[in-house]
């Protein structure tokens, strides 16, 4: 297999794990902001999940070129979060007018929940992430693509769930955020066994 | 000195990178965002040329039309709603959870989600073109009885108000040592709707009452409030039907402000003002209630003092007022109702107005709690 091959086999495994195994949501908790409070409706969830796997695939390889040619070369490494931070809060504005104007439909699934995840941790969490592990390009991207649809799986099973809840007898003091919180520590704990299938 | 280049360079860097970012989002919101001149027509009446891409919360906002809304402008406390008859698009994901089946089917919208892109036509209460902050001087504090004060305030910026009688402005109770924080409270308009420059509140001290206690130990003559409104539908009704006004305490303030306005239109129409007290020191403005008896034929005040003092010499009608109604009236089918006053008092008035044949409809109130 030539190098190119492999790197994109790398990046594979790497998004596979980011989904299942290393599940941003699940094994770090980053993200819990939007993942309670908008995790009411399958249809809402969906497009918030959507928009984070869009945001986190791209942002994380805009910061590793800009980490990789810029912050490296000038030794300004620990300016990594500052940075990180402008070009995904950029990024981020910049996608939402591009689509609000050239697309209405698209925006009015995807777009209307972009302001909301500029400041979701999980988006600069992958980031740093990608640096501290030390990921290639490409390896980068498959992990980016991966994080987010391991953040779309879960808040998709949540909201799942939590419709189903709608039907089912709460104790009044865990209604709402507690209720949510316990569920999102079993899916956890059941996300951690998916940590034998890669074994 | 390598240290310190270092230093500037590194500052250097990271700027110029954050402001090249922020250069092609200036950019794009010149070139992208831009959606060019639109018009937003309110209640097919108002037209305002706009330049379309912000929502329509803060388009009208700009144009000193201020939709109440209590995030500012986030989607997230479903205040801002108003009706968007063409051009505000589909409903988004982020308004759903606030809108009713009925509301989305009347075309209700959050006013902060809806983007202005193209030429839109939308609904507003007629009331919400009058609702200003003013600022105002207090310029007299008279003493009604000893829990209750008049306060006139002289309207500085703007320098009028339009009000119906019987509406309410919110009075802002500032920072001081009774609260942390600032507070709104709202008190009924006591004034002459004619005189458009000056606002009269009536207030009765409540133990431990945040802003009243302001009012009454912090307040002076000659100190600047700043005021919202004008708000509420308690008002005069269009017909000619007989009327029955009952109060207690405050409660006298939208009725001083609806006889002015009955005085000001020479009104002919039958009215009885029950205005009830615990005793006779919570009585007050009988000279005023004697002026408005001697100018309108129809109009007649019975103030009901609950437990007249011993040696006060009180001939009037004794008891709730509530009883002074019931023995008054054998018959309140063809009357109005009035209320004005506690909980407490509004609930007993209903009660008895209903038994006595008034249909429901016709009773008009206030409730201060």
């Amino acid at each position: 297999m030539n190098s190119f091959g492999s790197e994109i086999w790398l990046a594979l495994v790497t998004c596979f794990a980011a989904v299942f195994t290393q599940n941003i949501l699940l094994t770090t908790f980053l993200g819990m902001c939007p993942f309670t409070s908008v995790s009411r409706e399958v249809k809402t969830a969906a497009g918030l999940g959507g928009a984070v796997v869009f945001v986190m695939t791209f942002t994380t390889a805009l910061n590793w070129l800009a980490y990789k040619y810029v912050l490296i070369p000038l030794e300004l490494e620990f300016f990594r979060f500052i940075l990180f931070i402008i070009i995904i809060a950029a990024f981020v504005q910049f996608v939402e007018m591009v689509i609000d104007r050239y697309s209405p439909k698209l925006y009015q699934n995807l777009g209307i929940f972009l302001p909301l995840i500029t400041v979701n941790c999980a988006i600069l969490g992958a980031s740093l992430f990608m640096v501290i592990r030390e990921y290639h390009f490409i390896q980068t991207i498959g992990y980016g693509f991966g994080a987010g649809l391991g953040w779309l799986l879960a808040i998709l099973a949540m909201a799942g769930i939590r419709t189903r809840l709608n039907e089912s007898r709460v104790p009044e003091g865990l209604r709402g955020p507690g209720i949510t919180l316990i569920i999102a520590g079993l899916m956890a704990l059941a996300f951690i066994g998916f940590t034998g299938v890669l074994g | 000195m390598v240290d310190f280049l270092h230093f500037l360079l590194t500052v250097l860097i990271i700027s110029s990178i954050g402001a090249a970012l922020a250069m092609v989002l200036v950019l794009c919101e010149k070139y992208i965002v831009n959606y060019g001149p639109c018009k937003v027509t309110i209640n097919k009446d108002k037209v305002l040329d706009i330049q379309g891409g912000s929502p329509l919360l803060t388009v009208l906002r700009d144009e000193k039309i201020f939709i109440p809304s209590a995030c500012g402008g986030r989607g997230t406390c479903g205040v801002c709603k108003c009706t968007v008859k063409t051009g505000g698009g589909p409903v988004l994901p982020t308004e759903t959870p606030f809108l009713t089946k009925e509301e989305q089917a009347a075309d209700v919208r959050l006013s902060c989600q809806v983007k202005v892109r193209n030429d839109i036509d939308i609904e507003i209460p007629e009331e919400l073109f009058n609702i200003r902050e003013y600022v105002s001087t207090c310029i007299e504090i008279e003493e009604l009885t000893y829990d209750m004060r008049r306060f006139r305030f002289e309207l500085q910026d703007p320098p009028t108000i339009n009000f119906t009688a019987g509406q309410f402005v919110q009075l802002l109770c500032p920072r001081y040592k009774g609260s942390s924080e600032e507070v709104y409270r709202a008190y009924s308009i006591a004034s002459d709707p004619t005189q458009t420059h000056l606002i009269d509140l009536i207030i009765r001290l409540v133990p431990n009452g945040i802003c009243t206690t302001w009012c009454f130990e912090y307040l002076k003559e000659g100190d600047s409030v700043k005021l919202n409104g004008p708000y509420g539908d308690f008002r005069l009704s269009e017909t000619e039907a007989p009327m029955v006004f009952v109060a207690g305490g405050s409660g006298m303030a939208p009725f001083a402000s609806i006889l002015s306005q009955m005085r000001n239109i020479d009104s002919k129409r039958q009215v009885k003002y029950f205005f009830g007290g615990n005793t006779t020191k919570d009585l007050c403005m009988a000279e005023e209630m004697k002026a408005f008896a001697n100018a309108l034929e129809g109009f007649e005040f019975i103030p009901v003092v609950a437990n007249p003092e011993e040696g006060s010499g009180w001939t009037g009608e004794i008891g709730l007022v509530t009883e002074a109604v019931q023995r008054m009236y054998p018959d309140l089918s063809k009357h109005e109702g009035y209320l004005c006053g506690s909980p407490d008092m509004i609930d007993a008035a209903i009660k008895v107005f209903t038994d006595l044949g008034m249909p429901e409809e016709n009773v008009y109130y206030d409730k201060f709690a």
